[in-house]
């Protein structure tokens, strides 16, 4: 286990964070995702990369965490809708460095967008991956990245950023 | 803005311009990475659009990157409740077996990133593995000569030295392997209380392992250090 962990637990925290956007939830939902590992080690059947099956764990704890949040009280329909107003891409237009814009507009797009584009880029799932951890269709997988990308488009835009696509 | 979106919505994606980012990450097959490269090399206006896939793709692990890593907090949590978890029934394989299986389906592509993490990993899996050798080994040999009546044993000289260490809420994982690695010391045990069960890598005296944890108490990452029991 110890080397499980030390080999998966900065990336399952990452990928936990991201979702629930708190450092002691995070904390919390990678000692969960594990002891969860830890019962279930005899059930795991090799047909995907343990990475895969550990981020799978993890956003299903991560979307039960949230739903529990007394003080949030939103239904997960309401709250994947939601875009981070802390992150408005409109304090964007006073930065002056491109790169610096494009990561606060990453982080302003809706959670099923930011997931999408974490999967792929940072945790480089397939897209055969990335439906088993989602859930989702394989095509369902690319237009939603697609469109999570016209999305980061629209807000760069908006941001006074422009990079020649769309 | 509502023009851009309005533009945006009415165009269909090609199915190449769909694979575009995992192109640029790098985990398209063979076949379908060569219909993209073909793709790029001619047309331009999706070349423009694979650099800027390029430019999200950079930024996004510099976003991910930038979150740092959780405390030793969480370890400590997670092996505390291990430790209370019920006994396991004995089932069809044995703990070693079924974390060999385990371990043998572990993907190494998304460890080529950080040589540090294979290190840990090193580090924890002599660990592990001397946690299992210990529980399914004694640390002594049966004679073979002998067939009845209790075994006769000889000890195979002194055992290495031990120590319950605790280290603190804000060590992680890159702190702790480095200090087990200064002191030539590996966790052989799952944290009970928050503490860690350690082993030298060899045999001391009283006076000197008491200096030894002396000193370990006094590092940054350490709460407490003592001679295991």
């Amino acid at each position: 286990m110890q080397v499980l962990y030390g080999r998966h637990h900065v990336r399952v925290y990452r990928f936990g964070l991201r979702l629930v956007r708190d450092e002691q939830a995070a904390e919390d939902l990678i000692s969960e995702v594990f002891l969860d590992v830890w019962r279930q080690a005899g059930k795991f059947e090799g047909r995907s990369a343990v990475s895969t099956w550990l981020l799978a764990i993890t956003r299903f704890k991560a979307l039960s965490a949230l739903r529990r949040r007394k003080d949030v009280g939103l239904d997960d329909e309401a709250a994947n809708a939601i875009e981070d107003s802390s992150d408005d891409p409109e304090i964007a237009v006073q930065k002056k460095d491109t790169s610096e814009a494009l990561r606060e507009c990453l982080t302003g797009l809706s959670p099923d967008h930011r997931e999408i584009v974490d999967l792929v880029y940072y945790h480089e799932k397939s897209v055969e991956e990335v439906a088993e951890i989602v859930g989702i269709p394989e095509n369902t997988v690319k237009t939603r990245l697609f469109y999570a990308r016209k999305k980061l488009a629209e807000l760069l835009k908006a941001a006074g950023v422009e990079r020649g696509w769309p | 803005m509502m023009a851009l979106s309005k533009k945006m919505l009415e165009q269909e994606p090609s199915e190449i311009e769909l694979l575009l980012p995992w192109h640029a990450a790098g985990t398209l097959n063979t076949r379908d990475a060569r219909r993209v490269e073909e793709a790029l090399a001619r047309d331009p206006a999706l070349a423009k659009q694979y650099a800027a896939i390029r430019g999200e793709y950079e930024e996004t692990i510099h976003l991910n990157e930038s979150l740092g890593a959780p405390s030793a907090r969480a370890m400590q949590k997670l092996f505390a409740a291990i430790d209370a978890e019920p006994a396991r029934p004995v089932g069809s394989l044995p703990l070693s077996a079924r974390i060999a299986t385990f371990f043998s389906s572990l993907s190494p592509r998304t460890l080529a990133w950080s040589a540090s993490l294979g290190a840990i990993a090193l580090l924890l899996q002599a660990g592990i593995i001397g946690a299992v050798l210990m529980k399914t080994q004694p640390a002594t040999f049966e004679t073979a000569s002998l067939s009845v009546g209790a075994p006769i044993t000889r000890e195979l000289g002194a055992p290495p030295a031990r120590a319950l260490v605790r280290f603190t809420p804000e060590a992680r994982v890159a702190d702790i392997t480095a200090l087990l690695d200064s002191y030539q010391a590996s966790i052989i045990g799952d944290a009970k209380g928050g503490m860690f069960r350690l082993q030298f890598d060899k045999a001391m005296g009283r006076d000197e392992l008491a200096s030894l944890l002396g000193r370990m108490s006094r590092e940054k990452f350490v709460n407490l250090a003592v001679a295991a029991p």
